[in-house]
């Protein structure tokens, strides 16, 4: 540490080295710099700007493993283990998807997610007619437990380390498959660790995946919850989700601060129902995305553990290290990604990684650099891997923690993000919580104010995006949203439609009643919709149960 | 001829991803017109019943899903049977060539793909508002 007639005598030099610049008419290429979430950028960092700052190592920084994990939350990061490699997969067919998972398996990743379809995803049943034209598209369709029989037809749960899916509206269908899928393979829970995405609340924000009002909604997230701290402790029910925001168009701050928010939202919810944060905080992680600012996004996941141990400390009194330290799962930025000159999508992909890597997240996802205009081909997912393959093994950034550390940059933009976050946090504990906020709009207006305002930039040409506003070819853009068989559909809903008379339907029926009742009287609905899963009652049937017993969500104003 | 356009701005189908719907609709409205956003989930039916009802001069249809072969036609047909063939229907999203061919010949105005900018997509809708009055 710099002493205090150092630091004056750095603050003299300093000040007459910004005078000479000035005086030397340095010209820079811009009046003022701003990261891509419109913090400013100084010219230099030295020192100061920690002083200024009230930085303080030990309370501030610490030691990995160490309150208030900023610099990581194990002793040894990468020098320990290496994050696990996963893919996110699914498409067409639940046949075409058990290919494609154990093309993947023997590519050597030890995680899949699952992508399903948009009509699963809300609760209708591929015959319905929201559903016509979206069936199998954006992943695969899933009815009812026995696609998902299909889709992990010789692949035993325990020999993936981490399994699951994106269910968000329909969290204890997706629950209940994974716990069937185990019940017949005679896995036991613990062999393997089934996680959830289950987190709601954004849906309303951004993506749209909800189907039941907000209230309904969030308790059917928090029945899930639940179930897994009582009976499946090392399963992961709930990925808080930032990434979404992010690619809606907001700040790096706003991703963190509605991420923490809506966290907070959920543990009150679980503190309702007779739990204290310890008994189920550690089955929370996080999710965000990578961007391509390098140094605020490392930053940013350096930020968010500090602002979560502290949240978690200050507010909960929580001293379990399992409940302090944030794990951080991370998908690159799908926004960032261009149809124009594809190939470029390959470095952006890296650059975001990187970023992801030098912060110290636990799961980094990376995108196909061909996804932002196709179902990513075989070619580019290898591609994804390897990628990983070559930051884990090949550039040296795993063998230190936190190699970042002290850059007196990243501390500054470390800091600046935290105390940006405060200020949501209070502005929207002030509203009433996560649930309010979103209820009034006030995460979707400051993310349409951010988007628009950087597409703005982008136009003109503020801001550049390599082939897109400039360094443009003359190209023909391929795009090419999904191959899919275009009978797909109809198949999906023959299967259906027959499979429908195959089952016991009285007893169908009769488990459906069940759920009714569990609803209506508010009580978690998990074990009533287990056994309707084990008799292969569908999404579509166990969803209309919800929205006749909860009614259906209807969005208020507009917000652009 | 003062009357200001009308645009209605539509999600049709299950794709959430309205980031581009929102943009386009604050880039319209920040250019004088009158706009209307659906927000998410909307049927071929409400779509369109919603802007004959909001006389609308033109929709704008912002799909990403890859439902859009499905659900385009389906806004085409029903503004037809309404007798409201009038309104104009450009639409954006990801969205092939193959396709965008197709759906120009079924009488799409324009379709926008990603990287496209919003002034050309203010450009457009006032050449077309001026194309129909002269008409």
């Amino acid at each position: 540490m710099i002493g205090k007639e150092q630091m004056g005598l750095l603050k003299q030099t300093q000040d007459t080295w910004e005078a000479d610049v000035e005086k030397r008419g340095v010209k820079e290429r811009k009046e003022q710099f701003f990261t891509r979430s419109k913090i400013p950028v100084k010219r230099v960092y030295t020192p100061l700007d920690l002083e200024e700052a009230g930085f303080d190592y030990l309370k501030d920084l610490n030691f990995p493993g160490e309150y208030p994990y900023t610099r990581g939350i194990e002793p040894g990061m990468y020098r320990e283990n290496l994050w696990l490699i996963g893919q996110y997969g699914g498409f067409g067919s639940p046949e075409e998807t058990n290919r494609r998972f154990k093309y993947l398996l023997s590519k050597g990743i030890t995680a899949f997610t699952l992508a399903l379809d948009l009509p699963t995803q809300m609760g209708y049943g591929s015959d319905e007619p929201m559903a016509e034209g979206e069936v199998g598209k954006t992943g695969v369709a899933v009815n009812s437990l026995r696609d998902m029989e299909i889709i992990f037809g010789d692949i035993p749960l325990d020999s993936v380390r981490l399994i699951g899916t994106l269910a968000n509206a329909i969290g204890p269908m997706a629950l209940s498959w994974f716990m069937a899928l185990a019940e017949q393979q005679k896995v036991p829970p613990t062999a393997f660790i089934g996680f959830l995405q289950n987190d709601i609340l954004k849906e309303y924000v951004a993506r749209g995946a909800y189907f039941l009002p907000v209230p309904s909604g969030l308790k059917l997230s928090i029945d899930v919850l639940e179930h897994c701290a009582r009976n499946f402790p090392n399963w992961l029910p709930l990925m808080v989700c930032g990434y979404h925001f992010r690619d809606a168009g907001g700040t790096a701050m706003q991703e963190l601060a509605f991420t923490v928010a809506d966290a907070l939202a959920y543990i009150e919810e679980m503190i309702k129902r007779g739990f204290r944060p310890d008994d189920f905080v550690h089955q929370f992680q996080f999710h965000f995305s990578a961007h391509l600012d390098l140094f605020e996004e490392s930053a940013k996941f350096r930020a968010f553990r500090r602002i979560w141990a502290r949240v978690m400390s200050e507010r909960y009194g929580s001293r379990d290290p399992k409940t302090l330290k944030a794990k951080i799962h991370l998908y690159t930025a799908g926004s960032t990604l261009t149809a124009q000159q594809p190939m470029n999508n390959i470095v952006r992909i890296t650059v975001a990684a990187l970023s992801a890597i030098l912060g110290g997240v636990q799961f980094p996802y990376l995108s196909s650099m061909d996804e932002s205009f196709q179902t990513p081909s075989e070619e580019a997912a290898q591609l994804a891997i390897r990628t990983q393959q070559i930051l884990a093994h090949e550039v040296g950034i795993t063998d230190t923690v936190d190699p970042l550390g002290g850059s007196y940059y990243v501390e500054a933009l470390t800091n600046r993000l935290e105390e940006g976050v405060w200020e949501y946090l209070k502005k929207i504990d002030s509203m009433g919580g996560a649930v309010k906020a979103i209820e009034q709009g006030f995460y979707q207006s400051e993310i349409a104010a951010a988007s628009y305002q950087l597409q703005r930039e982008i136009e003109r040409k503020e801001r550049i995006v390599v082939g897109v506003n400039e360094f443009k070819v003359k190209e023909e853009i391929k795009l090419t949203p999904l191959k899919y068989d275009p009978d797909a559909e109809q198949k999906v809903v023959a299967r259906l439609q027959s499979f429908r008379k195959e089952r016991n339907n009285p007893a169908v029926g009769r488990a459906l009643d069940e759920v009714r009742r569990a609803a209506e009287a508010n009580q978690n609905v998990v074990p009533s919709v287990f056994e309707a899963v084990k008799l292969y009652a569908t999404v579509g049937e166990i969803s209309q149960v919800m929205r006749d017993v909860y009614g259906e969500y209807v969005a208020g104003k507009t917000y652009f | 001829m003062n009357r200001r356009i009308r645009i209605l701005i539509a999600k049709p189908g299950l794709d959430g991803h309205d980031r581009g719907a929102k943009i386009v609709a604050r880039a319209l409205s920040e250019a004088g017109m009158e706009v209307i956003y659906t927000g998410l989930h909307q049927t071929p039916e409400r779509v369109v019943s919603a802007a004959v009802q909001e006389s609308v001069d033109g929709i704008g249809l912002s799909i990403l899903s890859g439902a859009h072969m499905t659900l385009i036609p389906k806004v085409l047909k029903l503004l037809k049977d309404k007798n409201s063939d009038d309104i104009f229907v450009f639409a954006g999203g990801i969205i092939p060539a193959n396709d965008i061919l197709k759906l120009k010949e079924m009488g799409v105005a324009e379709i926008f793909t990603p990287g496209a900018e919003t002034t050309d997509i203010i450009d457009f809708v006032h050449r077309t508002v001026a194309r129909e009055i002269r008409q």
